[in-house]
């Protein structure tokens, strides 16, 4: 737990030893209002709610949390630190944990940083909050879900532009896979067992129905279960580079 | 005490190391020499629990590097090739996290930290960031990591590459000095090292341990008694510097 907790805090800390964190806090937040604001048309609408604010999380997840995680194991791999990290007395699971959760934290951080949004919405009307509390945690738990499969594309290379664009493209298909546009091409001819297998692993889906208001196990588990599988797959890769 | 018995490792059709077997005690510094490509440092990064040997085995101080890894990688200090370390870190705050790592705190930490900087003479750029600091001072940063722990065993990567002659001679004296009671495999081209700190030579070539012997007796192999000619010769079959 040591170890963990040392790998933890010292990528936590390097996110703001460069201008990174800086960056990233400042575009996300002015990203999540520009969409909620403009494209969402939040004041027209008329409710108070957050589900504009929310319908848009996974889309720019798409985009800025490979951006987060693309440098976790790919700069390692450049800079030859890794060499150093493999051969300190840490268990390489904690290794792997402990570089997710450092960034995890810090999605958590730009995520915790959007409640003016929540101020607003609570100033201009009366939302349910538990919903907006609900929203919030689903939206934590899909950032994670995005980081996981960004954390292990960047284990697979030591390029960090190589590591974005696959992990965007990987995140785009667990993404998309629940939309209208891929799900009717798929009800028109497939049975719907398939049609609800393809459904079902889209984060839009699980997403979705938590920011309906109801935290239900089922999604919690498909989110859990999927950064579990892809920080074990991560590991493997790590583990699999030293046989060379 | 490192045992390594039978060791090979094999990229696609390459044999890096063949079948290399070698035994160093406490009060040995070994000198690994050869050329460029011979083996040195994939030995070490198998040595050290970096890559997984195809064949063979490495115990450190009796702990089996493959199956007993965190054991055997708390006794030992390692400076990987090139020296790498985490670029916007200070080598203060780069000492701390190998401490924690270390399990080192309080006033352990405190007097392994000065012990380290007094031996790899760091005081000066103790605050300055690691991407600041010159090619010699990042390679002291890394002897610095190397043996803050006090360990029973010292892998050193090519240790003095990069360092001007004073340095290079300041960092002699501090392997002399803990030579007594470390077992110690340093890697080099330089065959005055082995003359100034090495109490045993081992060359290899393709993999393989061509020579294993006093620097003395490695002198006196050749007419000359230079070192120099006698590394010719081993790894080059080049005989026109010796009579057989």
């Amino acid at each position: 737990m040591n170890a963990l907790a040392c790998v933890f805090a010292r990528e936590f800390k390097s996110y703001f030893a460069t201008p990174l964190a800086f960056v990233f806090i400042v575009i996300f937040l002015f990203a999540m209002g520009a969409f909620t604001f403009y494209l969402g048309h939040f004041y027209d609408n008329g409710a108070a709610d957050l589900s504009v604010f929310f319908g848009y999380h996974p889309w720019l997840y798409l985009f800025l949390v490979p951006a987060l995680a693309m440098r976790l194991w790919a700069e390692e791999r450049r800079s030859g630190t890794m060499e150093l990290l493999l051969t300190l007395p840490v268990p390489l699971w904690a290794t792997v944990v402990g570089k997710f959760l450092a960034a995890w934290a810090f999605a958590g951080l730009a995520l915790i940083l959007t409640f003016p949004i929540w101020i607003t919405v609570n100033y201009l009307g009366n939302p349910d909050n538990g919903v907006i509390l609900a929203s919030y945690i689903g939206s934590f738990l899909m950032a994670g879900a995005y980081l996981s499969i960004g954390a292990c594309i960047s284990s697979t290379t030591n390029n960090q532009v190589i590591a974005f664009i696959v992990s965007v493209v990987v995140c785009f298909l667990f993404t998309i896979s629940g939309a209208p546009l891929v799900l009717d091409a798929f009800r028109a001819w497939a049975p719907l067992p398939l049609v609800e297998a393809v459904s079902s692993f889209s984060f839009i889906t699980h997403f979705a129905s938590i920011t309906a208001g109801v935290i239900d196990l089922r999604d919690l588990i498909f989110f859990f279960s999927l950064i579990g599988l892809f920080l074990f797959a991560n590991m493997l890769i790590v583990d699999l580079r030293k046989s060379g | 005490m490192i045992e390594i018995e039978h060791l090979t490792k094999r990229f696609g059709h390459l044999t890096a190391v063949s079948d290399l077997s070698l035994t160093v005690g406490p009060g040995e510094v070994l000198g690994f020499l050869g050329p460029n490509g011979a083996g040195k440092s994939t030995t070490m990064k198998m040595v050290t629990g970096y890559l997984a040997p195809d064949q063979g085995s490495v115990r450190i101080c009796g702990h089996d590097i493959v199956w007993d890894t965190i054991a055997a990688q708390k006794r030992l200090g390692y400076l990987p090739e090139g020296a790498p370390a985490y670029g916007e870190m200070t080598p203060r705050q780069f000492l701390h996290f190998i401490a924690q790592v270390r399990e080192l705190s309080g006033e352990a930490e405190k007097t392994a930290t000065d012990r380290a900087v007094a031996g790899a003479e760091l005081r000066g750029v103790l605050d300055q960031p690691i991407e600041t600091l010159s090619k010699g001072f990042r390679r002291r940063v890394g002897l610095a990591q190397a043996i803050l722990h006090d360990p029973d065993v010292l892998v050193l990567d090519e240790p003095t590459d990069g360092l001007d002659p004073n340095q290079k001679h300041a960092v002699r004296g501090l392997i002399r000095g803990m030579a007594r009671n470390k077992t110690i495999i340093i890697s080099t081209h330089l065959l005055e090292e082995v003359d100034a700190i090495c109490t045993r030579a081992v060359i290899i070539d393709r993999g393989r341990v061509v020579i294993d012997a006093k620097p003395a007796e490695l002198a006196a192999r050749s007419p000359s008694g230079r070192l120099d000619d006698v590394f010719r010769q081993l790894t080059t079959g080049d005989t026109s510097g010796a009579a057989a």
